[in-house]
C-alpha cells in the first residue's frame, strides 16, 4: 500500500509540531490570528522549535504563547517585565531564538520602562505587541495606546494622547520596526518571516481588535475602524535565503532590503518615496498617519547591520550557559595573584 | 546641634603614664572628596606590614564632596577587628567637626590637628600636636591644585613618627596603593617625609600610644567583603550578571567587572566568557538573572534594601517558577535619603518573607570576608541544586570596610549544577514532569531551553506536576506542599551554624553577620572583667538547622545580638521554636547606623544579667553627623 508523503518543511518537521495548546481566548480575537501567522512563519522558515523560547508578560496577549509552538520552552513572566527575562535568557544562550508576546497595557503602561531599555539595547528578540487599546483580561479599561476620543463600551471617552509604540521604538534605537493588522494575513506573515531573518530587536506592533470589549462604534481599535484606516506603506514580500527565486520588478517601484541571513525583503512602494531606512522619514510618516487618524502599516524602519547587544558585550560564540567549568573558573594561579595584590 | 553649641567640659588632667602598645584606635576626621582615602589606606596597610592585626572602617555621608567623613583604624594585638567605641588618637583635619570631635574624646587621648584650628585650648586632659599642614605642603607640592590631596599624606608621616611605624612600611604601603603612578608616588613620598621630619623636629612624644612590630599578620590580606564576594562569584563560574548601582552594593559588581575583565577573557578569541549588564533598575536586574538562570546560566545580582523591595515580585516568581538566582543584599539603613551609607542588619525579616503568597527563599549569612568568598560559591551551588533564588545577606560594614584575613583557598570541590534532566536520567525516571517530585526531596528535574530535552511552559503558581496550566485545588496544594518539602531538604544543605560552647557557661549568645566581631570581643570582656562565661552560636543560614535548638537547650538564657530595632532574627526564630525555648530569648540590639562594638554588647548583656553598668559616653562623633542636603 502506498503511503502518502507527509507535508514537511525544510528541516523535515510537520506543521503539527508548530502548533500549541487550544486557545482559551475569545472566539474571533485578533490574537488568535497572530498565533496562526506565527505558526506559519516558523514552519515555513524551518525554525527548530527546540531552539525557540517564547516569552510573555501578563494579559490576554501574554496567554497566547501557550497556543503556538508547543515544543518550545515558554516563560510567562510578571506583568510588563518580560523584556528583562528575555534579555537574561539571550545572554545565557545567544543561539536561542526569542519571541516575546506583549500587549498594549503590558508594554505601554507597567512595562514601558523595560520596553524602552529593550529597544535601546538591540537585543536579538522578536517583540510583538498585540495591540487592542484596552485591558481585556480585567474587562475593558483603556490602555495607553488608546487614541484620544476613542470610546469605551460604557461611553467613557479617552482624553489622554496615545503612546505610539512604533515611533517610540524607532526613536529609541530598535533596528526593525513594523506595524501590522491581525486581519492582514499576507503582510503579517511576510513581516514575521523577515523578523526571523533579522539579528537585533524586532518591534512589531500588531493592531489586534478586542472583539469583546473594544469592537464597538466609537472605538478606534475596532475591527471595522482599523480595516478602514489601515494605510499600508508598501506591499511586503519576503524571499528567504534558502529559496533561490529571482523577482522582476520595475526599477524605482520596489526597494530591496538585504537581511542579516541573506534573505531579501521586497517592498513595493505604495506611499511615494517612502524609504524605511530613513529614521527621520519614518517618524514623520508615523506622525502624519496619526494626524489623519490612520494606521501606517508595513515595515516602518529597518537598520539591518547594526551590532546587536551580544556583539556589543563581546561574549564568546558558544552559549554562556553551557561553558565548561575550565572556561569559567580561572586557575589557582589567578587567585594566588589576586591574593598577593591584597597583601 | 551644631558643633559650636558644645560647651567645653571641666576636666582635670590625668594623663596615663604607662605605654599603650598595639591596642588603640585612630580616627581621621576629614571632608569627603579630599582624597583622604589613600592616606588612610596607606596608614592601615603600614600597620599590617608591622605585623599588627588591624581593621579600617569608613564612616562617610551620602555625598560626593564637602561633608564630614571619619575613617577609623584599629590596631589590636589580640586581633579584635570590631569597631572600638573609644577613639584614642584623633587626626582632626575638618574644621567643621573638629571641636566636637575633640570634646567627645576620652581623657588621655591624643590629637594631631591642623594648627589654625587652635584645638589645644578646648581641653587640658589631652595631648595636642599642632601641625601647619598648609605650610608643610607648599614646598613638597608645587602644583597648587594637587595640594588639597597631598596634604593628607603629611599626617601619615606625622603618625609614623609619633607612633613608631617604620617608614619603609609606609613607603611600601604607598607604592602598593598608588601602583605604577610614578609622579603620584614621588609627590606623596615627599609629603610623608615632610610629615616625619616636622614631627621629629617639633613634636616631642607625649602620648602613650605605640605601634611595635609583631608577627601576627604574615600572609594576611586586607580586603573589603564586596571584593571577596566578587572573587567568589568569579570562581563559582558566574556567567551572567545584571545589576543597578546602589550603595553599599555597587562595589561588589564593580570589583567583579574588574576581575572578570582580567581573568575571564578567552585567550584565543579575546572574547568574554561572561555578560555583565547594568540594568535600568533592580526589577530588571532580577528579571535578567531569572531569565538567565532559567536558560541555564549561573546568574547573579547585587543590591541593597531598596532594591530587595523592588525585586519582591520577581523573587516570588523565581520561587514558584523554580529558577536559580543569586542575589547579594548588602544591607544598609532604611529607605530613601538619610542613612544610605550607614550599616544595618535590617532586611532579614523582609527578605525571609519576600514576595506575595507563601514564599520561603533561602538566606545565607556570611561573617568574615573569607565567608563572603566561600558562601558566594555555595550560593550558586544551592541556587542550582534547589532551583530557587538564594539571598546572601551582607551589610555595609562587611561589604565596604577593610578586613584582615588569611588568603582565600582555591576551591577543590566541583560545582553542583543540580538536577538537570539528561537523556540517561530521562530513561531512569520514565515519564518526566517539570514539577514532579521523583526523589521525594521536593526537588524536581528541569530542562534548559536549547538543550534538546523536552520543553515545558514556565508559569507562576498555576501549574500541575507536568507544568501544564492548572487552577485545580489539588494541583495547587500538591505543588506548594512540595515547595515546602524542598525547603525542608535545604536544611541539610545550607551552611551550619558555627558553635563555640563554654561548658561552664549559663548564658549563650546568638549572632550573625558583622555582629560576630563585637560578640567575639565581648565574650572576652565578659569573662575577663566580670567572670561571666558565654557560649556562642553564629547563624549562617535560613532555613535554620537543629544546632540552634540544641544550643538553646544547653543554656539558661540566650542573648540574640543583632543590628536592627525589631530583633528580626529573634522574631524569625520564635516562629519555629517551642514557647519554652522562646522564653529563654533576650535581645541585644544596636541600630545607630554605626557598626556594633563589643563594649555596647557587654554592657547590655551585663545589665540584663543584673549587673550594675555605668555607661560611659555616647558613640564618638555620632552626634556630629549632621548636615548635608
Amino acid at each position: 500500500m502506498a503511503t502518502i508523503p507527509l507535508k514537511v518543511n525544510r528541516i523535515g518537521l510537520e506543521p503539527q509540531i508548530y502548533k500549541g495548546g487550544k486557545t482559551t481566548l475569545c472566539a474571533g480575537c485578533g490574537h488568535n490570528a497572530i498565533s496562526e501567522r506565527i505558526i506559519e512563519a516558523f514552519y515555513e522558515m524551518g525554525v527548530n522549535p527546540r531552539q525557540v523560547i517564547k516569552l510573555s508578560g501578563i494579559g490576554c496577549s501574554s496567554k497566547s504563547p501557550a497556543y503556538f509552538l508547543g515544543g518550545s520552552h515558554g516563560f510567562n513572566a510578571v506583568h510588563g517585565r518580560m523584556p528583562s527575562v528575555g534579555t537574561g535568557a539571550m545572554l545565557a544562550n545567544q543561539k536561542l531564538i526569542a519571541i516575546g508576546i506583549s500587549g498594549d497595557g503590558d508594554t505601554g503602561a507597567i512595562g514601558i520602562g523595560q520596553f524602552v531599555h529593550l529597544m535601546r539595547r538591540n537585543l536579538p528578540i522578536i517583540y510583538i505587541i498585540e495591540d487592542n487599546g484596552c485591558y481585556g483580561l480585567t474587562k475593558g479599561q483603556f490602555s495607553p495606546t488608546a487614541d484620544m476620543g476613542s470610546k469605551l463600551k460604557n461611553g467613557v471617552v479617552n482624553d489622554l494622547p496615545p503612546i505610539d509604540t512604533c515611533a517610540l521604538a524607532v526613536e529609541l534605537g530598535a533596528t526593525f520596526v513594523a506595524r501590522s493588522f491581525s486581519g492582514d494575513k499576507k503582510q503579517l506573515l511576510a513581516l514575521l518571516k523577515a523578523a526571523l531573518s533579522h539579528r537585533g530587536t524586532v518591534m512589531l506592533d500588531v493592531i489586534s481588535p478586542c472583539v469583546t470589549f473594544n469592537d464597538h462604534e466609537g472605538s478606534t481599535k475596532s475591527y471595522s475602524y482599523v480595516k478602514d484606516h489601515d494605510e499600508p506603506l508598501e506591499e511586503v514580500s519576503f524571499v528567504p535565503f534558502f529559496e533561490d527565486i529571482s523577482v522582476d520588478y520595475e526599477p524605482g517601484t520596489t526597494q530591496e532590503v538585504k537581511m542579516h541571513d541573506g534573505s531579501r525583503l521586497l517592498l513595493k512602494k505604495l506611499e511615494e518615496g517612502y524609504d524605511p531606512t530613513d529614521k527621520i522619514a519614518a517618524l514623520r510618516t508615523l506622525h502624519e498617519a496619526s494626524r489623519r487618524g490612520e494606521f501606517a502599516t508595513g515595515l516602518i524602519y529597518i537598520e539591518p547591520d547594526r551590532d546587536d547587544f551580544l556583539n556589543l558585550l563581546n561574549v564568546v560564540d558558544e552559549p554562556l550557559a553551557t561553558l565548561p567549568l575550565e572556561r569559567t573558573r580561572p586557575p589557582k594561579a589567578a587567585l594566588d595573584e589576586i591574593m598577593e595584590s591584597l597583601r | 546641634m551644631s558643633p559650636t553649641d558644645v560647651v567645653p567640659q571641666e576636666i582635670t588632667a590625668s594623663r596615663p603614664t604607662s605605654q599603650v602598645v598595639n591596642d588603640f584606635s585612630i580616627q581621621v576626621a576629614t571632608v569627603n572628596g579630599s582624597g583622604s582615602q589613600t592616606a588612610n589606606l596607606v596608614l592601615l596597610r603600614s600597620i599590617l606590614l608591622m605585623g599588627v592585626p588591624v581593621s579600617g572602617k569608613n564612616m562617610f555621608p551620602s555625598n560626593i564632596a564637602g561633608l564630614p567623613t571619619w575613617y577609623t583604624i584599629r590596631a589590636s594585638k589580640r586581633g579584635y577587628v570590631a569597631r572600638k567605641k573609644e577613639v584614642d588618637f584623633l587626626v582632626a583635619m575638618n574644621a567643621e567637626t573638629a571641636k566636637e570631635d575633640v570634646l567627645t574624646l576620652e581623657t588621655g587621648a591624643a590629637v594631631v590637628y591642623d594648627e589654625p584650628l587652635k584645638l589645644n585650648t578646648l581641653r587640658s586632659d589631652l595631648t595636642f600636636y599642632p601641625v601647619p599642614f598648609d605650610k608643610l605642603v607648599t614646598p613638597v607640592c608645587p602644583d597648587a591644585k594637587l595640594r588639597r590631596l597631598v596634604r593628607n599624606m603629611i599626617y601619615d608621616g606625622i603618625l609614623a613618627k609619633l607612633l613608631g611605624i617604620d617608614m619603609t612600611f609606609m613607603e611600601q604601603a604607598l607604592s602598593r596603593q598608588l601602583g605604577k603612578k610614578a609622579k603620584a608616588v614621588t609627590l606623596n613620598q615627599g609629603a610623608l617625609k615632610a610629615g616625619w621630619d616636622y614631627a621629629e623636629a617639633n613634636l616631642p612624644k607625649q602620648d602613650p600610644f605605640h605601634i611595635e612590630k609583631m608577627n601576627e599578620t604574615t600572609g594576611k590580606i586586607l580586603i573589603e567583603g564586596n571584593s571577596a564576594a566578587a572573587i567568589g562569584c568569579m570562581l563559582a563560574g558566574v556567567t551572567v550578571v545584571a545589576w543597578y548601582p546602589i550603595t553599599p552594593s555597587s562595589s561588589l559588581c564593580e570589583s567583579l567587572i574588574g576581575y572578570m575583565r582580567k581573568y575571564r577573557i578567552d585567550k584565543e578569541t579575546g572574547k568574554a566568557t561572561f555578560a555583565i549588564v547594568q540594568a535600568e533598575d533592580e526589577i530588571a536586574s532580577l528579571g535578567m538573572v531569572i531569565g538567565a538562570g532559567w536558560a541555564g546560566a549561573r546568574a547573579m545580582t547585587a543590591t541593597a534594601g531598596p532594591g530587595i523591595s523592588l525585586m519582591s515580585e520577581f523573587a516570588g516568581l523565581g520561587y514558584y517558577a523554580e529558577t536559580p538566582a543569586v542575589i547579594f543584599d548588602v544591607q544598609r539603613v532604611g529607605p530613601s535619603t538619610g542613612l544610605p551609607t550607614r550599616t544595618a542588619q535590617g532586611d532579614l525579616l523582609s527578605t525571609a518573607f519576600l514576595s506575595h503568597g507563601d514564599t520561603k527563599p533561602i538566606l545565607l549569612i556570611p561573617s568574615p570576608v573569607e565567608e563572603c568568598y566561600s558562601i558566594a560559591m555555595d550560593a550558586f551551588d544551592l541556587a542550582e541544586r534547589f532551583q530557587t533564588p538564594i539571598f546572601v545577606m551582607m551589610d555595609l560594614d562587611l561589604g565596604m570596610n577593610n578586613w584582615m584575613s588569611d588568603g582565600f583557598k582555591y576551591p577543590e570541590k566541583p560545582i553542583d549544577r543540580g538536577k538537570v534532566l539528561t537523556a540517561d536520567a530521562l530513561k531512569k525516571i520514565g515519564e518526566w514532569g517539570r514539577y514532579k517530585d521523583v526523589d521525594g526531596d521536593g526537588i524536581p528535574y528541569r530542562t534548559i531551553p536549547g538543550d534538546g530535552m523536552p520543553a515545558f511552559f514556565t508559569r507562576g503558581s498555576g501549574h500541575n506536576a507536568k507544568a501544564q496550566y492548572s487552577e485545580r485545588p489539588d494541583d495547587y496544594v500538591d505543588n506548594v506542599d512540595r515547595l515546602a518539602r524542598k525547603f525542608e531538604t535545604a536544611r541539610k544543605y545550607v551552611p551550619k551554624p558555627v558553635v563555640d560552647t563554654d561548658t561552664e557557661a549559663k548564658i549563650g549568645i546568638i549572632g550573625y553577620g558583622t555582629s560576630h566581631w563585637a560578640i567575639t570581643e565581648s565574650r572576652d570582656q565578659l569573662r575577663e572583667e566580670t567572670n561571666v562565661k558565654a557560649s556562642y552560636l553564629r547563624v549562617r543560614a535560613y532555613p535554620f538547622t537543629d544546632e540552634i535548638t540544641k544550643f538553646i537547650d544547653a543554656h539558661e538564657r540566650i542573648y540574640i545580638v543583632e543590628q536592627n530595632r525589631d530583633a528580626q532574627l529573634a522574631m524569625l526564630l520564635k516562629l519555629e521554636l517551642t514557647p519554652e525555648r522562646c522564653g529563654k530569648l533576650r535581645s541585644v540590639l544596636h541600630y545607630s547606623g554605626l557598626p556594633i562594638d563589643a563594649r555596647s554588647v557587654s554592657e547590655d548583656i551585663l545589665a540584663q544579667e543584673g549587673f550594675e553598668v555605668v555607661k560611659k559616653f555616647t558613640p564618638a562623633s555620632a552626634s556630629s553627623m549632621i548636615g548635608g542636603e
